[in-house]
């Protein structure tokens, strides 16, 4: 029994940060509020860099809560689209160098979305990670948890549902 | 999180003016008073969260329902000198449609000494069919 080679691991990264790259380059919400995402292997970091625009407070100054909301949304959205993503480009039915606004799947729909504040947001840049809790075929439920400095200090929290799309209705 | 804005003795426009985000987004205070706030934020294509329809991220219409909740919240009778969402829910009952100005009506309808409980509605051009609902528990600074 031959084993099939594996492939070299410039290629599989390539592969996939281009994949990455294209799902958050699409998005001009994303962009303009200046969050990029960190990838290992399949795990994702969001993060926020921060931007004097960002400030709700001037006086303190602190991050605007809808930034915050924002963020955290964000985070869950793209955790949920790159996993869907993730299925497609590894199996090869997608091809990665080739993804653009029109051929990639199409993104999940918040159905709500819950945010706490744990802390007054720094001027500093932030960070989240989502674990998407349950993913079914039509719904998902997704954690969020955001945090600057201190990792083990969260800034904020989220738990939000999201309308997966419907393969059908492409 | 709209915190230490005078908005008592300061201009209307003057508050949503000087939070630096709100400028970025394009917010307009339309109306306050009274626990309550009417804030509208044009379409722009900086907005957008899915480039294949035009539509509104989710995360920008966020901004504009804690922005006009905050605001609600400061223009109460018993005027709190500051704000800050405690925590926020947000349920999208439809996409904003592309192109339309989305406008944001909020209502402070309880406060105690240290929390302020607030609802707001977005809609758009179609008022009928509201795109998102919220409900926020706000930091009270006497």
């Amino acid at each position: 029994m031959i084993r099939k080679r594996p492939e070299p691991i410039q290629i599989v990264k390539q592969r996939r940060d281009a994949a990455l790259r294209a799902l958050v380059a699409g998005i001009p919400f994303v962009q303009f509020l200046g969050i990029a995402f960190e990838r290992h292997g399949d795990e994702l970091t969001a993060v926020l860099s921060f931007d004097d625009m960002h400030v709700g407070n001037p006086e303190l100054p602190a991050l605007h809560g809808g930034v915050t909301a924002a963020f955290l949304e964000t985070a869950a959205l793209v955790e949920l689209g790159w996993q869907n993503l993730w299925q497609e480009i590894e199996s090869g039915r997608l091809d990665a160098e080739s993804l653009n606004p029109a051929t990639l799947p199409r993104m999940p729909k918040t159905i709500d979305i819950t945010v706490d504040y744990l802390r007054s947001g720094l001027p500093r840049d932030a960070y989240a990670r989502a674990r998407v809790n349950r993913s079914g075929r039509r719904y998902a439920s997704v954690r969020v948890d955001a945090w600057q400095d201190n990792r083990m200090r969260p800034m904020a929290q989220a738990t939000g549902h999201f309308l997966m799309p419907s393969p059908s209705a492409e | 999180m709209p915190d230490k804005i005078e908005i008592r003795g300061a201009g209307k426009r003057r508050y949503i003016d000087e939070l630096p985000f709100c400028r970025a987004m394009n917010m307009v205070l339309e109306k306050v008073g009274d626990g309550t706030a009417v804030v509208s934020m044009p379409w722009n294509d900086r907005l957008v969260g899915d480039p294949v329809t035009g539509v509104v991220h989710g995360g920008a219409v966020s901004s504009l329902l804690d922005t006009c909740g905050g605001v609600a919240v400061l223009s109460h009778p018993a005027m709190p000198s500051a704000t800050a969402t405690l925590n926020f829910r947000i349920d999208y009952m439809r996409p904003a449609t592309p192109g339309q100005t989305i406008t944001a009506h909020a209502t402070c309808y309880h406060l105690t000494r240290t929390v302020a409980f607030v609802r707001t509605l977005a809609t758009d051009e179609d008022r009928a069919n509201p795109v998102a609902m919220a409900t926020g528990a706000f930091v009270v600074q006497a």
